[in-house]
């Protein structure tokens, strides 16, 4: 079959691989329709999260149909059913995933111990995201081998386009999730860094959520147009106004309630000089994140209000405002989308057409031209927000 | 209670699964012979006169200084043999100061006769069996470390199991090749008895027979190689409910004695090179098998989680075996 492989940093290649096939009883092989590139998948483009290797399949959101089902497939999944397929791998039956905590499954990074030695604990596996997690190959490809197949998928029954079904697998979950860990309260007021994919979803869920006011800040203006004309949203360009100040004022110096950090590992900064400080730490190693977003999100916060991290970090930060945090009582929260948890209600939302998802698509392409996706994604050209592959 | 002496010797990782305990006798030598150092180092400094009469130096300044050098680098030994995690590597640090203290005395031996002669003699037998002494403790201290002569092994892990579930499972001793990497099968042959092949190198194998000695419903297995095993071995595990209903932590022991030589350094490779990563392995297999049903893949470890395994991932594109397009 064909495959999107990552070959070195920023370098990608289309390459013919061997077709997956069964390895475990509750495995199934889905025929993928349509792959989505995604931002988280950008750190690994560029060589920031570790343990890659040459020939790696990437892509983790993906959707298609059943075409093989190991013999221990339960919950009525049968060969031919359309699924949307959850990025973290998530057994269902350790004591994580009873709790509905499926990107910590304790049993799905088969490489946990490897994990272990940069994190602490292992989290779950997850597809096409580099050794450290797991090792498994990616769905920007014309297959793929889903373990754990009855906990990690979700039918779609009615005549919803992909376009429309696909970003359950990450990125509408994961945006939600952002939002819900604000316990958004009557009046609250958001601020989300970042208006890439997830930014714009967490918008959308935060004034679904109830949120009076969300203010999305980035530095691109077509895509803080998009977060006003389809989310509600109000903007700030960090590269024109200050944050800190800008909050300020908005909120009559308040500070928002909670702060959403959707950009992560790959921040920028208005100034260049602190955007060279962190460079230059990232590049010799001395940090392996550049958490611009979450130092501002933090001393932007309202006393006890809440930082909710939602960008993908990978190592360790540099210079975080630790006194801001702790003498104003605030609180993170943080995960990889528990994305099995959302699947079933946020279907339900698409179809009331509570949210309509297809708003953040820019380009639809065919699979052979995912490198070609990565690079105007990666760029900003072509006023990218968010890549579709069929196949 | 629920308290055990494993939590007192070792550290517990994610999964709660633990580390190797430590050759705590070794240590409690390198501490002594710290102790030893620091006393040596401050009575060649305090009464330099004295110790220069007594091992027969006492007729040359230059040797009176060779002896206050001698004295301070004492100290230093001390200072590294005390502090604790470095006594493994501090014993060493002894060993190189003793071959130093033979050649000063081989040279000093050259230009003396008579009386200091003879106390130099005795000095040189002294340092000789002093340098036996340090030898043994740095080899067996180091060694220890790298767990070649490490004979028992401990591990543990919680799954959310009941501790019936769990206990059962276990004690249908057919079941451990599912998740021990190195059993190739066990059958049960009797009530209490069984019999086990484990692969060898070189696509050999190993059987011998087992029998339970201890059995516990819901609590404890106890098992040993009856005799005749050329790897004499035994193992115990205990299900204990974790608490607040958090499933059931599992706590492993095993224990086996390597016979020498070569036969015996193969053996030993049967037990993974680093017996304690194998258990550690094997119960986080176990884990897998008895929460999920099926030891967890992906491509780029196809065999399920070995630390080996690892550290030389194939890349995460599927296997060749079955070839052909869809």
């Amino acid at each position: 079959m064909r495959a999107n492989c990552w070959m070195a940093p920023n370098n990608l290649a289309v390459k013919n691989v061997p077709d997956p096939q069964i390895l475990n009883p509750r495995d199934a092989i889905v025929r993928i329709t349509s792959s989505a590139i995604c931002g988280s998948d950008l750190h690994l483009l560029h060589g920031y999260i570790p343990a890659m290797k040459k020939g790696d399949v990437l892509g983790h959101e993906f959707m298609g149909e059943v075409v093989e089902l190991g013999p221990g497939v339960r919950d009525g999944l049968s060969l031919g059913d359309r699924v949307v397929v959850a990025f973290p791998i998530a057994c269902g039956n350790c004591a994580s995933c009873e709790q509905g905590l499926y990107s910590i499954c304790e049993n799905s990074n088969p490489n946990a111990a490897i994990a272990e030695k940069v994190m602490g604990h292992s989290p779950a596996g997850i597809f096409g995201y580099s050794h450290l997690l797991g090792g498994y190959a990616g769905g920007q490809a014309e297959y793929a081998r889903v373990p754990y197949a009855d906990v990690g998928t979700i039918k779609i029954e009615d005549d919803l386009a992909d376009e429309q079904v696909l970003f359950l697998s990450d990125v509408l979950p994961t945006g939600y999730m952002a939002a819900e860990m604000c316990d958004i309260k009557r009046g609250d007021t958001i601020a989300i860094w970042g208006a890439g994919p997830i930014g714009q979803f967490a918008a959308a869920s935060a004034l679904l959520l109830g949120a009076e006011r969300v203010i999305v800040i980035d530095r691109f203006p077509y895509r803080l147009r998009i977060a006003r004309e389809n989310t509600g949203a109000e903007t700030i360009n960090y590269e024109q106004t200050d944050v800190l100040d800008a909050l300020r004022e908005m909120t009559a110096g308040r500070g928002p309630d909670a702060c959403i950090d959707a950009v992560g590992m790959e921040g920028h900064h208005a100034s260049a000089a602190l955007h060279a400080y962190d460079k230059a730490k990232q590049a010799t190693k001395t940090e392996t994140d550049r958490p611009h977003a979450l130092r501002e999100a933090v001393l932007s916060c309202r006393n006890g209000g809440t930082i909710s991290v939602i960008g993908a970090y990978g190592g360790f930060i540099d210079k975080f405002p630790m006194g801001s945090f702790m003498n104003r009582s605030l609180t993170m929260r943080s995960g990889q989308a528990h994305v099995q948890r959302y699947m079933r209600p946020l279907l339900e939302r698409i179809r009331k057409g509570e949210i309509d998802p297809t708003f953040i698509i820019t380009h639809t392409m065919g699979l052979e031209d995912a490198p070609h996706g990565f690079d105007i994604f990666k760029n900003k050209q072509d006023e990218c927000l968010k890549v579709v592959l069929k196949t | 209670m629920g308290r055990t002496t494993i939590g007192v010797r070792s550290v517990t990782d994610s999964l709660g699964i633990e580390r190797a305990g430590q050759d705590r006798g070794s240590e409690g030598l390198a501490r002594f012979l710290g102790w030893l150092s620091l006393g040596l180092g401050v009575t060649a400094l305090a009464r330099r006169e004295q110790v220069s009469r007594l091992t027969g130096v006492d007729d040359s300044p230059v040797a009176r200084q060779v002896l206050a050098a001698a004295g301070i680098r004492e100290l230093g030994h001390a200072a590294v043999l005390l502090i604790p995690r470095r006594a493994r590597w501090g014993a060493w640090t002894r060993v190189a100061g003793d071959v130093l203290d033979l050649a000063v005395a081989g040279q000093a031996m050259k230009g003396r006769r008579g009386e200091r002669r003879q106390r130099l003699t005795y000095t040189t037998w002294a340092l000789a069996g002093i340098t036996a002494v340090d030898v043994y403790t740095a080899v067996r201290a180091t060694r220890g470390r790298r767990g070649r002569d490490a004979n028992r092994v401990y591990g543990s892990v919680t799954v959310n199991r009941s501790t019936a579930e769990a206990y059962r499972f276990w004690h249908d001793f057919e079941n451990l090749p599912r998740f021990m990497s190195h059993l190739q099968s066990v059958q049960t042959t009797g009530d209490r008895r069984s019999r086990w092949t484990a692969k060898a190198p070189a696509g050999r194998k190993v059987t011998w027979d087992a029998e339970i000695v201890d059995d516990r419903p819901g609590e404890l297995i106890t098992w040993r190689s009856v005799d005749g095993a050329r790897v004499p071995n035994s193992g115990s595990v205990r299900f204990v409910p974790a608490a607040g209903g958090r499933g059931t932590e599992v706590r492993v022991e095993l224990g086996y004695r390597v016979p020498g030589g070569m036969f015996g350094a193969r053996v030993a490779k049967l037990f993974g090179e680093n017996p304690q990563q194998q258990v550690c392995d094997d119960l986080r297999r176990f884990k897998q098998v008895i929460e999920t049903g099926e030891i967890t893949r992906s491509d780029g470890s196809p065999d399920g989680s070995t630390v080996h395994q690892q550290l030389k991932q194939r890349p995460a594109q599927p296997l060749a075996t079955r070839g052909s397009g869809r």
